[in-house]
């Protein structure tokens, strides 16, 4: 009866809800208390006790509708399955039989028998197909079960041999077709294909018809059976292939990301940023206990008449970070630039004081843009209005000295992305000195290897000596580390 | 598995179907949805902590009062803040009692001490009294344990969770899955009945997964239409339907707009009450463009929905006066 509930809480965690073991007792408990019948309260109820964001909640609906829609009714299922396995126990016995007198029709009859005397299921009107062929060969537990027309067994059995071909281990949607098949097999499509063969074999009109009429049949529940595969697909595989798709994006090159991967690249990017998050997550006040604050001690104390009752330890102040992002949004760095931000903003959670600046020629305080435009709209604001020039590094250290002297203080991480290519042009050094003596730390990304640093008119290596960490930012994964550092100097 | 609820104790009177919450719920003035009502269900017959999240002011802190209300039990608040501790949430010792015991306890300790020649063996005199000063005497008992220790069960608000630090949620834990709190120098106090535990949050920040683990949750979104002029209607009575329908359609529609801070449920009683007192019988676009300040809290926001009140009011009046045909777009977005 548990069943179905443990192969959901595993699609769950397959699609990234966090979903522990407590809480799948949890949900079995609840389950006890609410029961399968009523679905809305069901999903209502689960939702309280699995889901427990707003993403794992919109999970949580998506997967439960795909989960419960084609799985059939515990309840009778309970009953269902006992039936069933006396059922199977002497279809095998009549198999088995079979199988020591091969091609005798004695077999046939032992298993047309076996359904009846074990469940009473409706099989009764299936008689008239066994006049039709002569005499001897009469239903097959297959045809069976595909003709009697009881929702609720065929799911139940289509169920159990989605379970028995495991069937939940489906990665790639091609592979649908194999695993139909598969089931059918486990049912026993086997016994119905040689009937229809003995059918068309007799070469009457009679026998063809019952023929063709065995042919509907298989195809009839050869698409229940993909329906089921294609669920058992959206539950268990598309999540799968989905991470994999993920970890592939993580490390591709940002340089050789094409307009189609931004939806993946978003998800991807807010996971990171979120893992970042938790990471450093908020520890503003380090208590440094076992160092007395003599001072503060003795002032509380004097109302007590010099007794020291309350006791203080002193703490230890942390900075919030602060980071002052410069983004080269020349042709050549834009791209970078553009992950960079998404990743800087995703974590405006841990990051709320961040500036940023965009230059090519001149520098401008791109803040107020990303504040009032959604990202993709600003970014391409940016990138048309101040990445038309020509790249001047000099000239932007010197807007950044005159018109915004003290956005840049000692908790301040200055983070520069560019590829330090100022066109020949005066790289002010002495401005950059002057920066990187007021800020915390300086941290330069640059979209080029490294073998290619101070080549041509690459300022790089001159920037070099002042810069706490220069790193090449091939694919997300090293902006994360990139920020993963940053933030470290703040906890 | 055991399928039958767990046994019914006194705090289960009143709240043994879902509907019976919602109605009860109702009859204190708080209007319920079914996925409330089915997670408070849950939360009372697994016994397990509540967890709320939701944009402020839509009625997180309010189902907490109103559940206390509609049980008759006593609510005890915790208002979480950044280096809330133990102190102040659990227990302390009532450091000034002792002190004042000790020195008029001084004489009697003197007299008890007084035949004994060594300092070892006044010591061992001392050492079968030390622990008269760490008693439940001397401890204050702060919101968590007080909740604890309420004969006929309560209901205990943990306000504002992700307003506390960490180590907060840490020292939560224990009361959280076993309803009970271990006091290093006394042992492990235990509640007399399980209170019914609700924490709400805000989401300024990622709650860590240990107390999620340990909470149902449940998100409270803002209410569609039709539920949000029941509340409007039960907290200002004296309101026209006419007034009612269009002011929830307007607020409906600001909801829509690019505004950073959006308007609440408080908010909308809160214009609602504002109107009342202006003896308004419907919305104008002068009435509106008066009284934004009302329901938006940001510059920002009222200069982007002042140059659009009037489009905005003209398209609720319109709605208001169909509701027919505001109820087909409530349902195709419910869909």
């Amino acid at each position: 009866m548990e069943v179905p509930l443990t192969r959901y809480v595993r699609a769950l965690r397959l699609a990234g809800a966090r979903v522990s073991a407590a809480e799948s007792i949890d949900a079995m408990r609840t389950v006890a208390l609410v029961g399968y019948g009523d679905r809305a309260l069901l999903k209502e109820s689960l939702g309280a006790v699995l889901a427990k964001s707003l993403d794992e909640k919109a999970l949580h609906d998506r997967l439960f509708d795909l989960h419960f829609r084609l799985e059939p009714d515990p309840a009778q299922a309970d009953a269902e399955t006992r039936e069933s396995a006396a059922r199977d126990g002497e279809a095998e016995a009549g198999e088995q039989s079979g199988e020591q007198q091969p091609g005798e029709p004695q077999s046939d009859e032992q298993q047309a028998g076996a359904p009846q005397a074990g469940g009473g299921a409706p099989g009764g009107g299936s008689g008239g197909e066994g006049e039709a062929s002569d005499g001897g060969a009469a239903e097959d537990d297959f045809t069976e079960l595909a003709d009697s027309g009881d929702e609720n067994r065929i799911a139940l059995a289509l169920a159990r041999a989605a379970g028995k071909v495991g069937a939940d281990n489906i990665r790639f949607e091609t592979q649908t077709g194999f695993f139909a098949r598969r089931m059918l097999e486990e049912l026993g499509v086997a016994d119905l294909e040689k009937r229809m063969l003995e059918h068309f074999n007799e070469r009457t009109p009679a026998g063809e018809a019952a023929a063709h009429r065995l042919i509907d049949l298989r195809r009839e529940m050869l698409l229940r059976a993909r329906e089921v595969v294609d669920q058992r697909f959206a539950l268990f595989g598309e999540s799968a292939t989905e991470n994999f798709m993920a970890d592939v994006v993580a490390s591709r090159s940002l340089a050789a990301m094409g307009p189609g991967d931004m939806p993946r690249m978003k998800i991807l990017v807010a996971k990171l940023a979120k893992r970042l998050a938790d990471r450093h997550a908020r520890r503003l006040q380090a208590r440094n206990k076992g160092r007395l604050d003599i001072g503060r001690t003795l002032r509380a104390s004097a109302g007590y008449g010099g007794v020291p009752f309350d006791v203080i330890w002193k703490q230890k102040k942390k900075d919030r970070p602060k980071i002052v992002a410069i983004c080269d949004v020349s042709g050549s760095v834009a791209r970078h630039v553009r992950f960079l931000l998404l990743l800087l903003y995703a974590l405006n959670e841990r990051v709320a004081d961040l500036r940023t600046f965009a230059f090519s020629a001149r520098l401008e305080d791109v803040e107020p843009v990303l504040e009032a435009f959604d990202f993709e709209q600003a970014m391409s604001l940016i990138v048309n209005r101040i990445g038309s020039g020509s790249t001047d590094y000099g000239q932007a250290l010197v807007d950044l000295e005159d018109g915004y002297h003290g956005v840049i203080d000692r908790r301040t991480t200055v983070l520069i992305m560019g590829d330090g290519r100022s066109n020949n042009s005066n790289p002010r050094l002495d401005l950059f000195q002057g920066l990187a003596e007021q800020a915390k730390r300086v941290i330069w990304l640059s979209n080029e290897p490294q073998n290619r640093w101070g080549t041509g008119d690459s300022c790089l290596l001159d920037y070099r000596p002042w810069c706490t960490r220069m790193a090449y930012a091939a694919a997300v994964t090293d902006l994360e580390a990139a920020l993963d550092d940053i933030l470290s100097a703040y906890d | 598995m055991n399928a039958s609820p767990p046994a019914a104790g006194p705090i289960l009177t009143g709240f043994d179907s879902i509907a019976a919450i919602t109605a009860a719920l109702g009859s204190v003035g708080y209007i319920s949805t079914d996925s409330i009502s089915t997670t408070v269900y849950l939360a009372h017959h697994l016994r397990k902590p509540l967890l709320i999240e939701g944009p402020a002011g839509v009625g997180k802190t309010d189902l907490a009062q109103s559940l206390a209300k509609a049980l008759s039990f006593p609510l005890l608040r915790m208002q979480c803040y950044e280096g809330l501790d133990e102190t102040k949430a659990l227990y302390e010792w009532k450091y000034g009692k002792q002190l004042l015991y000790t020195q008029i306890l001084k004489e009697k300790i003197h007299h008890l001490i007084e035949d004994a020649d060594t300092l070892d063996a006044s010591l061992h005199k001392l050492s079968g009294f030390q622990d008269i000063f760490f008693s439940r005497e001397f401890l204050e008992p702060r919101p968590v344990l007080r909740a604890l220790e309420q004969p006929g069960g309560s209901v205990l608000l943990i306000d504002e969770i992700d307003k506390a630090n960490e180590e907060f949620e840490a020292l939560l834990l224990e009361i959280l899955s076993d309803y009970q709190v271990t006091i290093p120098e006394i042992g492990t106090i235990e509640a007399q009945v399980p209170p019914l535990v609700i924490l709400t949050s805000n989401n300024t920040r990622e709650l860590g997964d240990a107390l999620k683990r340990r909470c149902l949750h449940l998100h409270i979104g803002f209410p569609d239409s039709a539920r949000e002029c029941q509340i409007v209607r039960a907290r200002v009575p004296g309101i026209s339907d006419l007034l009612l329908t269009q002011l929830v359609a307007f607020i409906q529609a600001v909801r829509e707009e690019r505004v950073r801070k959006l308007p609440s449920i408080s908010e909308t009683v809160d214009w609602a009450r504002t109107l009342l007192l202006l003896h308004a019988d419907s919305l104008t676009p002068e009435l509106v463009t008066q009284t934004l300040g009302v329901f938006l809290k940001r510059q920002g926001d009222i200069a982007e929905i002042g140059d659009k009140a009037g489009a905005i009011t003209n398209a609720a009046i319109k709605t208001a006066a169909d509701p027919l045909a505001a109820r087909r777009a409530a349902a195709l977005k419910a869909n």
